[in-house]
């Protein structure tokens, strides 16, 4: 399984079938046995038995949109889901529905536009898509409200070590999962593939009820904003300086003891990596750290570029130094002495 | 009892704990009351677990050890500290502040040149160490390390004036009630929590393990009675409150109605709190698991989540003497 096939399949939150699916056949063609809740989170062993026990877990969803009504002139209308910018909707293009009807989103065009409309961006409910229909009628024949919308998005290397991808938030860290699911590390590993956190950490609030693991990795896309205008201290992370550690974000505050192990694993290695430099955002480890009698977590995850957008934009020098610090870190840990 | 205990109250305020950092605290809270418990358990977010064994309800008191902080996100060229909030931090009352580290270093919070005061935001403050340059800075502290509000507690027969009266005060009656009561008809586990200011985080982990049959949390909580203050009925040195409710939760009548009465049959000074913002621990444990019916016992504290945070030393006695008292009684309701 390549981060490409996993960044180009559809999974807006709620809508995650066909990640849990290729994801399902992809760890029981390598002999894993993977369960399904009954919120479509998947769940998967290693199969090792060990005193320690790991879980490793990333949300399978991507933001996205859903359609929530049709106009007389067979336009679409729609809201997000996940956490959206308007300002970057725009000529996206975009698929709907299970027969991926394509469609694109347009507005207003600006010489029909008043001197004051101009100046502002434009909101949600001004956008609208066209899929080519001329009426309300024939645009129901493809497409129903409900629909789930997704942007078109190639993954696509470029530059320096840089890839551009839809999704890049999360199937990096569903594809760490995987792999350190399928490496024979002598600990036995939970993997734990979740739904809709862009939607508030729901799946999560779920499979944690259903943990008893000792420490949790939570592994993730996570902003980054480098560019030139950002002043230095406001920079979250930056790419090509390795995967970013978490300190601290609106659901969790990590163990300053577990964040300083895993950083020294990461010096003794030589590998590069960053502390993720601000507390926005927040991810599952808010569910895994407070359910039940509470279980320690950590947050890895690799800098992205225009997050929450189609194009995404990482450097593999970063996913790289991330699959590697993951898999030290484990080995570490199963020698004892981290935990 | 009549007076405070001003050593034990000082070290506990002195103390180093914002949120994710209370080991100290918690050290200090052991090593105080564990010849007077029958049992101690630390839990895996660092919650402190203490319990006095009983045949009767199963009772969870709880008071936060954190307090509010800043933590470094970015060391710049020259030394200077920039910084993002743990808890609640206004940017107008740290302005000028000093600030200490876990490893003593003390810091004063300074500002990038304003037109205006209204501008004052945190990403425009920032923490000087007296360090020259990066390199300095770094020998003494690095990105993630916190830092709390620094100022020494004055205490006296009137008041107590402290940083992290939020909620150590709260920590400081569970204690001396422990060390007041002698035989509970009671099951009692004095919680002391982790990360309250975070989202009620470690109350809510410590009730999912206790599963209490009642739930009262010891909180501060503001008052009315300062000029122009916004209108709220409570004042300071006019007894400790009685939670009706606040934003994460509303007290279990039962419950409250027996804590009004308790405090009627011991002839002794309340107030009914109605606060319409903010919550406390006793939002997480009553909705634990299949829900607990709780209340909380505030202190009416002026300040809050300042340098100079106040209460009046009456109340305090007043909620130790009516808590050791109250924690004797069979709580049937």
């Amino acid at each position: 399984m390549l981060l490409k096939d996993l960044c180009e399949l559809k999974g807006v939150a709620g809508n995650e079938k066909i990640v849990r699916d290729t994801i399902k056949k992809d760890l029981e063609s390598a002999g894993k046995k993977v369960t399904i809740d009954r919120m479509g989170n998947l769940i998967v062993s290693n199969g090792v038995k060990s005193d320690i026990h790991l879980g490793v877990t990333a949300h399978m969803d991507e933001v996205g949109l859903m359609v929530k009504g049709i106009d007389d002139s067979g336009l679409i209308r729609f809201t997000n889901v996940g956490g959206l910018d308007p300002r970057i909707l725009i000529s996206k293009v975009v698929e709907i529905g299970d027969e991926d009807v394509p469609g694109v989103i347009g507005a207003k065009p600006i010489h029909m536009q008043k001197a004051a409309e101009r100046k502002k961006a434009f909101a949600m409910d001004q956008l609208y898509i066209d899929i080519g229909t001329g009426s309300k009628k024939e645009t129901e024949n493809s497409v129903s409200p409900g629909d789930y919308i997704n942007f078109i998005s190639p993954y696509q290397p470029f530059g320096n070590h840089k890839v551009k991808a839809k999704a890049l938030d999360n199937r990096i860290g569903c594809f760490m999962v995987l792999e350190l699911i399928k490496m024979d590390l002598p600990i036995e590993i939970t993997g734990i593939f979740t739904v809709q956190e862009e939607l508030g950490l729901r799946g999560s609030q779920v499979a944690a009820n259903n943990l008893e693991a000792d420490l949790v990795l939570v592994l993730e896309g996570t902003t980054c904003g480098d560019l030139t205008e950002v002043e230095e201290h406001l920079k979250t992370t930056e790419l090509g300086k390795g995967p970013a550690i978490s300190l601290m974000d609106r659901t969790s505050i990590y163990q300053r003891k577990l964040v300083d192990k895993l950083t020294e694993v990461a010096d003794q290695h030589h590998i590069p990596w960053q502390y993720r430099r601000n507390s926005f955002g927040g991810n599952d480890a808010g569910r895994f750290q407070h359910s039940k009698e509470g279980t320690p977590c950590l947050s890895v995850a690799t800098p992205c570029r225009y997050i929450h957008s189609p194009v995404s934009v990482m450097d593999e020098r970063d996913f790289e130094g991330m699959k590697k610090l993951l898999t030290v870190f484990i080995e570490e840990i199963s020698k004892g002495g981290i935990l | 009892m009549d007076k405070l205990d001003v050593k034990t109250l000082d070290t506990l305020l002195s103390t180093f704990g914002p949120s994710g950092n209370e080991d100290r605290v918690r050290e200090f809270i052991k090593s105080e009351i564990k010849d007077h418990v029958d049992e101690l358990h630390v839990d895996a977010l660092g919650n402190l677990i203490a319990r006095k064994k009983g045949n009767g309800k199963k009772i969870m008191l709880a008071g936060h050890m954190d307090q509010i902080g800043l933590m470094i996100t970015y060391i710049d060229k020259e030394g200077f500290l920039r910084f993002t909030n743990i808890g609640g931090i206004s940017p107008t009352i740290s302005l000028s502040q000093r600030v200490v580290f876990q490893n003593g270093t003390v810091g004063v919070i300074g500002s990038e040149h304003l037109e205006s005061v209204k501008d004052l935001k945190l990403d425009k403050m920032f923490i000087d160490i007296g360090a020259n340059s990066r390199e300095e800075a770094e020998k003494i502290v690095s990105i993630g390390d916190v830092c709390g509000y620094y100022d020494a507690p004055v205490i006296d027969d009137h008041k107590v004036v402290s940083p992290s009266l939020d909620d150590r005060i709260g920590c400081y009656i569970m204690m001396e009630t422990i060390k007041n009561l002698k035989d509970s008809p009671n099951d009692l586990y004095f919680v002391f929590t982790v990360q309250e200011e975070l989202g009620l985080r470690g109350a809510r982990t410590a009730a999912y393990r206790v599963e209490p049959d009642i739930g009262i949390a010891y909180d501060v909580t503001m008052t009315g009675d300062t000029p122009k203050a916004r209108t709220m009925a409570l004042k300071m040195g006019e007894g400790f409150a009685i939670k009706a409710k606040d934003n994460s939760m509303i007290s279990h009548p039962g419950l409250k109605n027996y804590l009004v009465q308790e405090a009627k049959n011991q002839n002794i000074n309340y107030q009914i709190e109605v606060l319409e913002f903010g919550g406390t621990d006793s939002g997480a444990i009553h909705l634990s698991k299949e829900g607990v019916p709780s209340s909380v016992l505030s202190i009416p504290t002026r300040y809050i989540h300042s340098t100079c945070e106040m209460v009046s030393t009456k109340d305090v006695i007043g909620a130790i003497n009516y808590s050791t008292n109250l924690l004797t009684t069979d709580f049937n309701f």
